[in-house]
């Protein structure tokens, strides 16, 4: 039955903890944190990681089913998960994406790890001290063509281990996944560049592992506390089990692997626009609240020729976020409810991209040089709020993969 | 919880009326916007569908209970095929549904039965006015109580069937606020004026209408002497005219995919140029987006949360920028056929305009 109840005791429940976490932990520093760009917001950290853990939450990515093991841990459901995210994302895009006890990493464990891998790695979330977890996809020459990367794996019979050799570029949390924490990353490399997709595999590599180094961490436009970094791979080797999922298909030149990690998109896509919501409907709020300031009401049902130009721009912008957030909510039922996702995923992900730009572009421009000024936080929004039209696939991806469902073509057919 | 799924029943109502839609309507719409008027038997075809009748219960003569989603739904489908004979066919919900939903148990039992037993008939509703700046909120259109009467003043535009309407509901300001007051066709002082020509709707018999000290008795007032509340009519309009759009929206949509996908340009489909399928791609993602606002809106209604007022005029002013961006590119992408009126788009894209300025011509 069509039901746009939001009053779920658990979602309500959740979203008021979020809430005060947002207002208390997160806006009254976040200025600093985007000023100081290399800080660590740890309060946050250890908060988060104590919180979720009694909460028995492994992470702010939900857990797949898992055909069948004994996994007992309980399920969050993605459409919480979403409203957890977008309200974090509210409070600060950039603090959120500190959020610890996983992340892209445990999600790509989740999604093609073997029960055994699950268990090793995904277990450590638990542990006293907080930890993340990064994924090293993107290569200098592949980005949203990612099945161009370069970087090698082989393996050394000698010792049954794989050896990494190669570069990473824009690792989000790398950092705190690999020196800060004692996490891990999942790194995605190719056991021959001439395979394309059918050559790719990922492996964890675990914190304080030889042979991989962070040689650069990213100075960039906004989220300056989620850390950006360059990982070099030196003959790094990582054991025969750190392979995500079956090794039998190790040998077959088969694409299942890669398949299954885009497959995460699906997932993830509709969670990174939810954050891309949180960050709108921040910046809408406090235009509103700063106009109410001003003496400025909108006058909602009022026919658009009597409005004014500035009450045109807000209703429109209450109208993007609210329909935007619909796509997002109905792209994680359909995960929950384990229906194909792939278009309402880069729907969501596209729409959310582009309507959190416009909006704290749009509240910016509406509040002229009050906008412009760093005493408010509507111009950190502004440059948090580009990076969700770009990381996760960009918009123009998102609508190729969209175009392609919608046309039911190939990437041969539409390219 | 949100959720997305039809009820099984909605579902069956939905695939019943995509089916006359798609067969019956489609099949008609450019004949009757060239010839101006619609078939009858279509019309009838469409009444006898039974969406009006589902939403009325039994001791009313009808067979189901009123959901506001439910009417968005059928309503979507209907402009699917051709938005005048879908605005036809819902013509005497204008009348019916208010009466239902706020008017008193007299006038419900006086009209609804006869209506909903009843072949087709044209009882429609004044609402809009002929003023750049109409304002359901604020309308021109007057009523003043004079003893046991109420004596109504005013213009009134885009009647649909007026010349033929057995009564209709007239939408007045009585001291600052929007009432509807039943009027009979042979009311003194009513002049129906000539059916107006317009940018698209050809095919829907459309009249100006002047009220000249027209007289009504008390018990004419909507919910009797109390009168009733009109926000909710004129959000269940909002969300009506939502809906239509984006059935309309879908239509150009579709019909320009398909178009894209067997045209051929230097080489290859003109689907397969990312200029064409990305705004293929924008046009489906924003018609999703504006299909589930007014989803939300009409789920609201049917709630009777206090949101509904706001989420169903953002869900209208969404659909119509909506309808416009996607039948604009329609017609665009089709190219100079589109431009022909051999195609349907260029009928769209006029329809697709009038989603913003049509809010009162239906209702769910």
């Amino acid at each position: 039955m069509i039901s746009f109840d939001k009053q779920s005791d658990k979602i309500q429940q959740t979203q008021m903890v979020v809430r005060t976490v947002a207002e208390n932990m997160m806006r009254p520093v976040s200025r600093q944190m985007d000023e100081d760009e290399g800080a660590i917001p740890w309060d946050y950290i250890n908060f988060m990681h104590t919180a979720m853990k009694s909460m028995g939450a492994a992470s702010l990515v939900p857990q797949p089913e898992s055909n069948g093991t004994a996994d007992k841990r309980p399920r969050a459901t993605y459409q919480l998960m979403a409203h957890n995210i977008e309200g974090l994302s509210w409070g600060d895009a950039g603090m959120y994406l500190c959020t610890p006890r996983g992340g892209l990493g445990s999600a790509a464990v989740e999604a093609a790890g073997t029960p055994e891998q699950k268990k090793k790695f995904l277990s450590r979330l638990n542990e006293e001290d907080p930890i993340f977890t990064a994924m090293a996809i993107t290569e200098a020459q592949a980005g949203s063509d990612n099945s161009a990367i370069q970087c090698r794996a082989a393996l050394d019979p000698g010792t049954n281990e794989w050896v990494l050799n190669g570069e990473k570029i824009f690792v989000t949390a790398g950092h705190k996944a690999m020196v800060d924490t004692d996490g891990f990353v999942v790194v995605w490399a190719t056991l021959d560049p001439e395979a394309g997709r059918a050559g790719i595999r990922s492996f964890v590599i675990e914190a304080a592992t030889p042979g991989i180094k962070i040689t650069k961490k990213e100075k960039k436009l906004g989220i300056r506390s989620s850390d950006t970094v360059t990982f070099t791979l030196e003959d790094c080797r990582v054991p025969f089990e750190n392979m995500l999922g079956d090794p039998e298909i190790k040998e077959k030149q088969e694409t299942k692997g890669f398949k299954s990690a885009m497959q995460t998109f699906n997932i993830t896509r509709p969670l990174v626009a939810a954050s891309a919501i949180g960050v709108a409907r921040a910046a809408l709020e406090e235009l509103k609240r700063l106009l109410a300031g001003q003496g400025v009401e909108i006058r909602y049902g009022l026919p658009r020729q009597k409005l004014t130009n500035v009450e045109r721009e807000v209703i429109d912008m209450d109208c993007m976020l609210r329909s935007s957030w619909l796509l997002v909510l109905k792209a994680v039922w359909m995960s929950d409810n384990g229906q194909p996702n792939a278009l309402e995923a880069a729907m969501s992900k596209l729409h959310a991209g582009e309507v959190v730009t416009k909006i704290t572009q749009k509240a910016v421009e509406i509040l002229g040089p009050l906008g412009y000024n760093r005493e408010l936080l509507l111009e950190k929004w502004f440059r948090d709020a580009k990076i969700n039209d770009i990381f996760e696939g960009t918009g123009q991806i998102n609508r190729l993969i969209a175009a392609r469902q919608l046309l039911g073509y190939s990437g041969a057919e539409l390219r | 919880m949100y959720s997305f799924d039809p009820t099984e029943e909605q579902q069956m109502l939905i695939d019943t009326v995509k089916r006359y839609a798609e067969k019956d309507l489609r099949e008609a719409a450019r004949e009757a916007e060239e010839g101006g008027a619609l078939l009858d038997k279509l019309v009838q075809k469409g009444w006898d569908l039974g969406l009006l009748q589902a939403s009325m219960p039994e001791e009313l003569g009808g067979f189901g209970e009123y959901s506001a989603v439910t009417g968005a739904l059928a309503a979507e489908e209907l402009a699917y095929g051709d938005l005048a004979a879908a605005l036809a066919v819902l013509t005497p919900n204008l009348f019916t549904l208010p009466l239902l939903l706020q008017g008193d148990e007299a006038q419900a039992d006086q009209y609804i039965p006869s209506i909903v037993e009843g072949a087709w008939q044209p009882y429609t509703a004044a609402f809009i006015e002929p003023y750049y700046d109409f304002d359901p909120n604020a309308m021109r259109a007057s009523a003043k109580k004079e003893g046991d009467s109420y004596i109504l003043q005013g213009e009134k535009a885009y009647v649909p069937y007026a010349a033929e309407a057995p009564a209709m509901l007239v939408y007045a300001d009585l001291e600052g606020e929007t009432q509807a007051f039943i009027v009979e066709a042979d009311a003194e002082g009513l002049t129906i004026g000539e059916r107006q020509k317009l940018l698209g709707l050809n095919a829907l018999p459309l009249h100006e209408l002047h009220l000249d000290q027209v007289q009504v008795a008390a018990g004419a007032r909507l919910g009797g002497s109390e009168g009733h509340d009109f926000a909710p009519l004129l959000d269940s309009m909002r969300v009506g005219m939502a809906a239509l759009g984006v059935g309309l929206a879908r239509a150009s949509f579709d019909y320009s995919r398909d178009y894209a996908k067997e045209r051929e340009v230097l080489g290859s489909m003109i689907a397969q140029k990312q200029s064409i399928a990305f705004m293929l791609a924008e046009m489906a993602t924003e018609i999703e987006a504006t299909r589930l606002l007014t989803w939300e809106a009409a789920w609201q209604l049917d709630e009777e949360w206090e949101e509904a007022s706001q989420t169903a005029y953002l869900a209208h002013s969404g659909a119509a920028d909506m309808a416009m961006m996607v039948t604009d590119r329609g017609v665009q992408i089709l190219g100079g056929h589109g431009y022909i009126r051999e195609h349907p788009v260029e009928l769209w894209m006029r329809n697709g305009r009038g989603i913003t300025s049509l809010t009162g011509l239906a209702l769910v």
